[in-house]
């Protein structure tokens, strides 16, 4: 009896009913759309931060350098990488191939990598040592008092490459020296699942083993590799803090995702740190938290252990980034969200108005009933059921809505750009920018380094910049907006709810009538 | 049965009140037909909603079976409702989305009859009131004359004691009239039922075996036979 009259009275008021399940229905569609777009704008954020950040990494440590330090980088141009504060002599051969860390992060204490690993609710910690390697190779042509060639010795004055330096020779100078420059990872290989190598795909060869934790052994960058015509078996010259170079050997090539700024090649760490003359220092400390609630303590433990570090976990670098992914963001967690739940509460309210309104035309109907011995629990179960089953319908419909909204979201959205702003670890300071652009070939004329003094992509050296490779970079993601069977339980439930709430209303005005007011309406 | 004392009701009416029963005093005695008379407004329809523990009086008891109506809860009053008391309204009152045969079954719902059970009682008694064809007509398909039938057969099916009918013929023609009241009075001897009908037709009020005249909120009663 109990559903057949709900039947019934459905079909009856049929308009009335569909009406109530179509209000249901926007609402509840609205809350899938927008509830999948915003799923699918932080599964892109956190594509974007998995890729810029590292997979399994939850916290970073770095150090900047203090300000005006030079650290280990390259200093005034290539005097210091020769070690002679005079000018070679014309003619003379250079030949220098320097590892450093670049000053763009100051050195941590390998300790801390200990200490750190060893804190509550840290589930790993790897040490990590981003160094840059470069070689000037060449012939000391003889000066040029006509032109601007000098620039050698008057470096420092300037501010640029392209800055004031005469009209001289534009052979003078540069052009008599190769310089090529790269950037090297050295990887922690005991906790390889952290740090820098956790986002990329071995595309050849192999990944590190212990076997090679001091070896001369090398993982390449993809597109490095394609650029220096180097494969597995291929050798490649890393230097050192004494201009000297090593042979390393190429074992793997390795895919990183796009916009994580990879290294150019990957050492083990303690190689790294024999090189560079850092035996007990990293510059990065990757560390993974023992759950996601544990992030923020452990990162506040970690500044406390470690003065004076950056720690950066998702949250802040999540706040760092911006382009359209940070505008979708904040439209699905802001305006779309209102909106649903605007609609929703309207939807509620409809079904709740319409539903009292139905209970009052039907006063005759409950007083008699009430005449015939129904309790007025029954009667409310029974208003009650016939909303919750329209809310059931508006429900389905909803997810239909809901999924045609997905589809639409997903075929019509604009790919989401994330860039992140390249101060977020302190480390890629203008500063140090300038400690190439200014520096060691400035004064030369057209014949100087024509470096921007930021880093910038005309620099021959920007890789010398780019050693904070994950501090910069902009990722370009599709929005793939996922309806989870959560959010199809949550979304039916809602409906259901909103049948709950305006059978309530609507039981609630039944089960007050008196049964000699109601039949008196007929009497 | 019923034994009245001293019943009041009084309504609300704006900023006045209604009186609408003024001292009713009365008993009704097992298997008695009595029919109520007066003109409109002057409380037939309260007295009779009172005696069917559809309302409460304002003062006196309402004594039925040896239960005080007027101080009964509300749960205990359903129940008495339910089993012991059949209602016919003017209008029919059927539920016009369920055929007439669940339309009878209402009336068995509250009584926890399961509903195999249900649907055979409830066919039985529309058969039994010449409504065998007519089980799954909607009240809408049926004429005022079978929609009374169905009415009564729902008031009839759960075998109460008392039957309240508030004018069951004041929406149908004369013949009809006639075939509804024999059938009440029928059914009245065969199931001995106490039956208190309120009408404003004089024909149907001799026939019963007491006639009460409600005349501003007082009942006079007087023999018929």
């Amino acid at each position: 009896m109990f559903f057949t009259y709900i039947g019934r009275e459905l079909r009856r008021r049929m308009r009335q009913s569909i009406f109530i399940a179509i209000g249901l229905a926007l609402g509840i569609g609205l809350v899938i759309t927008v509830t999948a777009a915003s799923a699918g704008v932080k599964n892109a954020q956190a594509s974007v931060l998995h890729s810029l950040y590292g997979v399994g990494t939850d916290i970073t440590v770095t150090k900047a350098p203090a300000a005006g330090s030079t650290g280990n980088g390259f200093g005034f141009g290539f005097r210091q990488s020769i070690g002679s504060t005079s000018r070679p002599k014309a003619g003379s051969k250079i030949d220098n191939n320097t590892l450093s860390a670049g000053g763009t992060l100051a050195s941590l204490a390998s300790s801390n990598v200990t200490s750190i690993a060893k804190m509550d609710n840290v589930a790993a910690a790897a040490g990590g040592l981003t160094l840059n390697d470069r070689m000037i190779s060449g012939t000391v042509p003889a000066l040029n008092f006509n032109g601007g060639g000098g620039g050698f010795s008057r470096g420092g004055s300037s501010s640029g490459g392209s800055s004031s330096g005469g009209s001289g020779n534009p052979s003078s100078f540069g052009a008599n020296f190769n310089i090529n420059s790269f950037t090297v990872n050295g990887v922690d290989i005991a906790n390889g699942e952290l740090g820098p190598l956790s986002t990329g795909k071995v595309s050849s060869g192999r990944t590190f083993t212990t076997a090679d934790n001091a070896a001369d052994v090398a993982l390449v960058d993809a597109s490095y590799a394609t650029q220096n015509k180097l494969k597995v078996g291929s050798t490649i010259a890393v230097g050192n803090s004494k201009n000297a170079a090593t042979n390393f050997k190429v074992v793997g090539i390795v895919s990183e995702p796009a916009g994580d700024n990879p290294a150019d090649v990957y050492i083990p760490l303690g190689v790294a740190q024999s090189l560079a003359n850092l035996k007990n220092d990293v510059n990065t400390i990757y560390v993974t938290a023992s759950n996601s609630g544990d992030i923020s303590s452990v990162a506040s433990s970690i500044s406390k252990a470690v003065p004076g570090s950056t720690v950066t976990d998702q949250n802040t670098l999540a706040s760092e980034v911006t382009g359209s992914i940070s505008s979708a963001a904040s439209l699905a967690n802001n305006l779309g969200k209102w909106l649903a739940i605007a609609v929703l509460i309207a939807s509620f309210f409809l079904a709740s108005l319409l539903t009292m309104a139905a209970v009052t035309r039907r006063i005759r109907e409950f007083g008699t009933l009430k005449a015939l011995g129904w309790k007025s629990r029954r009667i409310v179960f029974q208003v009650m059921g016939e909303a919750v089953a329209i809310g059931i319908v508006g429900g389905v419909i909803g997810v239909g809505l809901g999924f045609a909204g997905v589809a639409l979201v997903n075929k019509f959205s604009s790919p989401l750009t994330a860039s992140l702003a390249s101060n977020t670890t302190g480390s890629a300071t203008p500063g140090g920018a300038r400690q190439f652009g200014g520096g060691g070939f400035g004064g030369g004329g057209g014949g100087g380094f024509p470096t921007s003094g930021t880093g910038g992509g005309n620099n021959p050296f920007r890789g010398a910049f780019s050693n904070a490779a994950r501090t910069a970079g902009t990722v370009t993601e599709h929005l793939h907006a996922p309806v989870t069977i959560a959010v199809i339980i949550l979304a039916v439930g809602l409906a259901i709810l909103g049948g709950l709430i305006a059978g309530a209303f609507g039981g609630w005005r039944a089960a007050r009538l008196r049964p000699a007011d109601a039949l008196s309406k007929v009497a | 049965m019923y034994k009245l004392t001293n019943v009041t009701k009084d309504y609300p009416k704006g900023r006045e009140t209604v009186h609408a029963l003024r001292g009713v005093n009365v008993e009704i005695p097992d298997g008695e037909w009595m029919a109520i008379q007066g003109p409109t407004g002057h409380g037939k329809t309260t007295l009779l909603q009172i005696l069917g523990g559809l309302d409460r009086p304002t003062s006196g008891s309402v004594d039925f079976d040896g239960r005080d109506l007027a101080r009964t809860r509300e749960t205990a009053m359903t129940k008495v409702r339910a089993n012991s008391i059949g209602f016919i309204f003017q209008t029919f009152n059927l539920i016009p989305t369920l055929s007439a045969q669940e339309n009878v079954e209402t009336a068995l719902v509250p009584l926890g009859v399961s509903g195999a059970s249900r649907r055979a009682r409830a066919a039985e008694a529309l058969n039994s009131l010449g409504l065998g064809d007519r089980l799954r007509h909607l009240p809408g398909e049926l004429s005022g004359g079978q929609q009374q039938r169905v009415a009564i057969a729902r008031a009839l099916v759960k075998e109460p004691t008392v039957l309240l009918a508030d004018e069951p013929t004041g929406n149908l023609d004369e013949d009809t009239r006639d075939e509804i009241i024999g059938l009440l009075e029928k059914l009245w001897q065969d199931n001995g039922l106490t039956m208190v009908i309120v009408t404003h037709d004089s024909s149907i009020a001799r026939r019963a075996q007491r006639l009460g005249t409600m005349r501003n909120g007082k009942l006079t009663v007087k023999q018929t036979v």
